[in-house]
Parts: structure tokens; C-alpha cells; sequence
């Protein structure tokens, strides 16, 4: 077992323990820290698959951006009890047909994924930086590129507009 | 020895604990977090694919890059969402949001 398993192995608990934190808290404050937490354990992933740029775009939106965004919004609409804040559905036999279906799509996802033979590539390369992203995204994917700015300017203008409101005449 | 198998096992695993949140929870604020754990486990796939079926392509970066833009404006314009929401209804609590339903 080599130090990249182990760390591997590491950083996958964490991740997931973060994420079954993330779904079983009760107080929703709690939720986002292990949110936070489980951005952190996939930025390492990252930084562990040689992708370090991608990782360092998940930690500065995700764990930075998305994390405070969903924090202000809790702190905006909360109003009872901060142990009440995160509770499961009332009815049980949704909860049961939830995790049913869950476990049945991970379980079936991880057989399918083990028995079958990935066309794996002989050749290994390292980190290439951010070269080959500029090659591509201003090569081949430029049109998605520019639409991808012009989704985020449309969803700055639709969160402003959706969370100022429509005054009363 | 860890190979491309397991980072995919690793990822349907988060898949499942975010797509439970988003079908058993009552907080609107958290079915959206546990939106955000399914992209995560989607984009580790492109980025282990990346690594071991086409390495040096920049493929799969680029398409986890994309997933990641379009999960910031999701989360931006669902969390405006239910502040509009919650204007109107004091609640977040995913069984009040039955205005569509008759």
C-alpha cells in the first residue's frame, strides 16, 4: 500500500463522513460546516487526480463562494429553534422509499462501475498545469466558454431580481 | 493499489448520501446543499476519467470547470428562490411550497 492509497483512503472518509454529516445534522448551521468540510475533502481529490487547478476553483467557489452564499441565506430565513431547522420529512415511508431508492442506485452504480473493463490508458502524465484547460476552453469549447459568461450574468440579474421582490402598488 | 474504479465507486457513494438529503429532507436551504454534494460526485468522475482513460487532454478538467460555473448560478438563483419564497409563505419547509398543487 502505497502513501497515495493511503491518502486516498483518507481524504474518501472524510469526504463521505462530511457528506452523511451533511444529510443527518439536525441544526442546518451544523450542515453547512460539514458542507464546507465535504468541498474540502473533493478539493483534494482533485489536488490528488493532478488536476490543481480544478481543485483550486472548487475550493475558492465552492468552499468560499457557494458556502457563505448558503450560510447568509440560512441566517435569512431561519426562525425556530436551530435544532429543529434540519429535521427528516413527517412521513416515514417517504424517508424508507428515499433511502431505498439511494442505496439501490449507489449499490447498482458500484457493481456496474467494478465489473466493468475501463479502456485504461497506458500512458501517465503529471499535473499539466493550466495549460491544455486554456487550449481547450479557448480552442474547441470557446462558444460553451462565452455562453457559460453570459449564464452567469443572467443568474446574477435573476437572484437580484427574485430575492428584492416585486413591491406592492 | 487505488485505480479508476475506486474513485468511481467513491463518487457513486457521495451520489447516493446527496440524492437520499434530496429526497427525505424538509429544509428547502438543505435539498439544495444536498444538490451540490450530487455535482460534486459527478464532477470527480470527469476529473478520475481524466486522469486515466485520457490523460493529457484536458477533457475532463474543462467539463468539470463547466459543471462548476453552472452549480454557481443554480445555487445563486434556488437560494433567491427561497428567500422569495419565504417572503411570502414564513416557512422553508418543503411541505408548504404546494402552490402548484390542486
Amino acid at each position: 500500500m502505497s502513501l497515495n492509497d493511503i491518502v486516498f483512503i483518507a481524504l474518501a472518509g472524510i469526504t463521505l463522513l462530511a457528506a452523511l454529516g451533511v444529510v443527518l445534522s439536525r441544526n442546518i448551521i451544523h450542515s453547512a460546516l460539514f458542507l464546507v468540510l465535504t468541498f474540502l475533502g473533493v478539493a483534494g481529490i482533485y489536488f490528488q487526480l493532478n488536476a490543481g487547478f480544478v481543485g483550486l476553483v472548487q475550493i475558492m467557489v465552492y468552499a468560499g463562494a457557494i458556502s457563505v452564499l448558503i450560510i447568509f441565506a440560512i441566517m435569512l430565513v431561519m426562525d425556530v429553534e436551530p435544532d429543529q431547522t434540519n429535521l427528516f420529512n413527517q412521513s416515514t415511508p417517504t424517508i424508507m422509499a428515499g433511502g431505498y431508492v439511494s442505496v439501490l442506485l449507489a449499490a447498482g452504480l458500484a457493481g456496474a462501475i467494478w465489473f466493468t473493463k475501463w479502456p485504461l490508458s497506458a500512458v501517465q502524465v503529471g499535473d499539466q498545469g493550466v495549460e491544455k484547460l486554456a487550449g481547450m476552453l479557448l480552442g474547441p469549447y470557446v462558444v460553451s466558454f462565452e455562453v457559460a459568461a453570459i449564464l452567469l450574468l443572467v443568474a446574477v440579474f435573476g437572484a437580484i431580481l427574485l430575492a428584492k421582490g416585486v413591491e406592492d402598488k | 493499489m487505488i485505480g479508476l474504479a475506486h474513485y468511481l465507486i467513491f463518487a457513486s457513494l457521495l451520489f447516493g448520501i446527496g440524492m437520499f438529503g434530496v429526497l427525505s429532507k424538509r429544509n428547502a436551504i438543505a435539498v439544495l446543499m444536498s444538490v451540490e454534494l450530487m455535482l460534486n460526485a459527478v464532477n470527480i468522475n470527469f476529473v478520475a476519467i481524466e486522469k486515466f482513460v485520457t490523460p493529457g487532454t484536458g477533457l475532463g478538467h474543462t467539463i468539470a470547470l463547466f459543471v462548476i460555473v453552472v452549480a454557481a448560478a443554480e445555487v445563486a438563483v434556488g437560494l433567491a428562490l427561497i428567500i422569495s419564497i419565504y417572503r411570502h409563505k414564513k416557512s422553508v419547509n418543503l411541505n408548504d411550497f404546494n402552490l402548484l398543487k390542486w
